[in-house]
């Protein structure tokens, strides 16, 4: 299983005629991503990789029965087609485009909320879940099937850890980008509390960096809601205040949102956070084995139960799929 | 972005919130003249983007014109907090009975614009935050409905007990947060929202910062940006549409993705030694962009190494490496740099790099471990 996504969830590209739009939605479907269609207003009728075009989302939804639309349109029309892709009773809206003012935001999130549709982004890569479907940018070679749920606020970043993760045979339900702007339409809590309720998801990677207090807000939330082992990595430690460092989230103002406030909440709720994102791995992998240990000693002696706040979950079924797929890393490995 | 006291204060009188009388001079002798033209004691006031000016001696009471001409010389010129002061605003000294502030931010747990009031003004407001958190009034606006009349009041009246002040608050508050909207702030601030002995409630300061997003549409306000307060080589990489932030350290480092270009720094402090830089060359893949990069970073005389470190996804490690090989041939850099590029068309970036023979990494942290290692070698 997965978050959000899966095999049978059907994408509608908005800014299909795009560059971007264009190229991803052909990698989408590539990937094996059910994209029914595309919308550019004034271009419908026409192809993009074999996928039909539509002039508004409306039609596009009647035609195809789309559930779930990815926004690439620039920067002054993207806030617009969240609006379009919504009234259109689209579910589930990603939105890759960088650049949307935040006000706009701030009056687009409650009608998404209001109409009982999910935002992901903006300024997002969008999410995968492998051999599933891709929804948004990221690349599609470096994700492997497996238990591992990745939320993050990073692109480029994350891919980073997915691959660290790959490498380690430590495969993925769903890789979740939510985005580096300041207001997001689906934030950390939002995808905890999906992977906790996911029952292929064995353990969760949480990768934050500086600006906002979602991290320490996921903290709590992960204290008091979740069972599977989390283990973090928060990039900006040595950024200084003041400068947004390229996200336009990513600000340390008023001498808030530091890494070292995020890493103390999160180490205080006993979520160990990574030093490099090549070490996330070890510290799952750690958790992990704890936590078969844990439930052994949980069936040995009742006494010790009470104590262990996780329950049911079984690395069992991790460590066996560990074993089953080794080829990534070796071809990767024989390329260098 | 920032702009500074006399902008904001346009923005201010745009609006229709009532600021003290005043003009920006860069010369002493231009102060001079604006304190003649308003005929009254004048306040001097350096003209930078950061906090505690007062404290820092860069506001100063003139009584006179001449004085105004005195004081002036003093303040331009003046290093506030690394800051250079090079203008400065004469505006006419008020007299002030009461002190209070009120400010609007972007909070981004609500999603909400906040509108902050409080008696205890003309002092750091995080201070009275910290310390005196009662004297702090909130209230979180529904972006839809926007801000009513009623609320606005109840905020004044956390402020004031004379019903006409009430009223002129209640106005000033409405209007701020109209700016607010209009200019895509994410912070609009008066502190010291002051009252004078005729009564008259007047903002005496105005802070507004512009989210970055917001500027493609409004020329006029993204035209107030101060090339002269930012570093010469970021005001180079924006209009190369990289994002760029100098630091102090020696190790260059040129980063595909805002989130990576932050880990790798951290890398490079974990491993020991210190950024030189932030530096995302964005998502798309342009050679002429790499070549920028490599430019702004070695006109930084601190550096000693460069890392590059790429993650290809969209980017694309060939179309990097033919950036980086153009950038060597331009610039024959003459500090060592190291190389890791993986993912996308990551073996013809391997083959176009041959022709310069640059070493390679293979992990983040090997490029970083090894870029600490030559900059002590050099």
């Amino acid at each position: 299983m997965s978050i959000f996504i899966n095999k049978k969830t059907k994408v509608l590209v908005q800014g299909i005629t795009g560059r971007d739009g264009s190229f991803h939605a052909g990698q989408m479907k590539d990937y094996g991503t059910i994209v029914v269609g595309g919308v550019t207003p004034g271009k419908g009728g026409s192809e993009v990789a074999g996928i039909p075009v539509f002039d508004t989302v409306e039609e596009a939804v009647a035609k195809t029965g789309a559930n779930t639309s990815v926004i690439y349109v620039p920067q002054a029309f993207a806030v617009d087609a969240i609006y379009e892709a919504v009234d259109a009773g689209i579910k589930l809206i990603v939105c890759i485009t960088e650049g949307i003012p935040a006000n706009d935001m701030m009056k687009v999130y409650p009608y998404v909320k209001a109409c009982g549709a999910r935002l992901i982004g903006p300024n997002s890569p969008g999410l995968i879940s492998p051999d599933e479907s891709k929804v948004g940018i990221m690349p599609g070679t470096i994700v492997k099937k497996g238990g591992v749920g990745v939320v993050s606020r990073s692109g480029t970043l994350t891919y980073e850890a997915i691959w660290a993760l790959t490498l380690a045979e430590l495969g993925q339900t769903t890789c979740i980008g939510i985005g580096g702007d300041q207001v997001i339409g689906t934030n950390f809590i939002d995808c905890l509390e999906a992977f906790e309720h996911d029952k292929l998801t064995k353990a969760i990677v949480m990768i934050g960096e500086i600006g906002g207090s979602d991290e320490e807000v996921a903290a709590e939330y992960i204290k008091k809601n979740i069972t599977k082992p989390v283990v973090a990595f928060i990039a900006g430690q040595t950024a200084p205040p003041g400068k947004r460092m390229g996200h336009a989230g990513a600000i340390i103002s008023g001498g808030s949102g530091t890494a070292a406030e995020k890493i103390a909440a999160l180490n205080k709720v006993g979520v160990p956070v990574a030093g490099s994102p090549t070490e996330i791995p070890m510290l799952l992998q750690e958790l992990l084995a704890k936590k078969t240990t844990k439930t052994v000693a949980k069936k040995a002696t009742p006494k010790t139960a009470a104590k262990v706040k996780t329950k049911k979950t079984s690395a069992k079924s991790t460590v066996k799929k560990k074993k089953s797929t080794t080829k990534t890393a070796s071809i990767r490995k024989r390329k260098k | 972005m920032k702009i500074h006291e006399y902008q904001a204060k346009q923005l201010f009188a745009e609006a229709g919130i009532p600021v003290s009388a005043g003009e920006v001079a860069t010369t002493p002798l231009d102060a001079m003249a604006i304190a003649e033209r308003l005929n009254k004691p004048v306040m001097v006031k350096a003209q930078v983007h950061v906090g505690g000016r007062g404290k820092a001696g860069g506001i100063k009471l003139a009584q006179n014109a001449e004085a105004a001409k005195v004081l002036s010389q003093s303040i331009l010129g003046m290093d506030i907090k690394g800051l250079k002061v090079k203008k400065v605003l004469v505006t006419v000294a008020e007299d002030i009975l009461s002190e209070s502030y009120v400010g609007i931010i972007l909070d981004r747990a609500s999603k909400k614009p906040v509108i902050m009031v409080s008696p205890a003004g003309g002092v750091d407001i995080e201070e009275v935050a910290a310390k005196t958190p009662e004297k702090i009034f909130k209230f979180y606006v529904d972006p839809v409905l926007g801000l009513k009349s009623y609320q606005a009041r109840n905020l004044a009246s956390k402020l004031y007990h004379d019903n006409t002040q009430i009223r002129q608050a209640t106005d000033i508050i409405m209007r701020l947060h109209d700016v607010f909207w209009k200019t895509d702030a994410s912070l609009a601030e008066i502190n010291p929202l002051i009252t004078n002995p005729s009564g008259k409630v007047i903002a005496l300061d105005a802070k507004i910062n512009i989210d970055d997003n917001g500027l493609y549409r409004h020329s006029e306000i993204a035209a107030m940006r101060d090339l002269d307060a930012e570093e010469p080589a970021e005001v180079e990489a924006r209009e190369a549409d990289l994002s760029y932030v100098k630091l102090e350290g020696n190790i260059g480092c040129i980063v595909n993705g805002a989130g990576l270009a932050m880990a790798t720094m951290d890398l490079v402090k974990l491993y020991g030694g210190e950024p030189a830089n932030f530096l995302d060359i964005g998502g798309s893949s342009n050679p002429q962009k790499v070549v920028t990069a490599m430019k702004i970073i070695l006109s930084d005389p601190n550096v000693q190494s460069i890392l590059i470190n790429i993650f290809g996804g969209i980017t694309r490690c060939d179309d990097v490496a033919n950036g980086i090989v153009t950038a060597f041939r331009e610039f024959k850099p003459s500090v060592p740099v190291v190389v890791r590029l993986t993912g996308t068309n990551e073996r013809m970036a391997t083959e176009i790099l041959k022709s310069i023979n640059l070493p390679f990494a293979d992990t983040i942290d090997s490029v970083v471990q090894k870029a600490i290692e030559l900059a002590g070698v050099k």
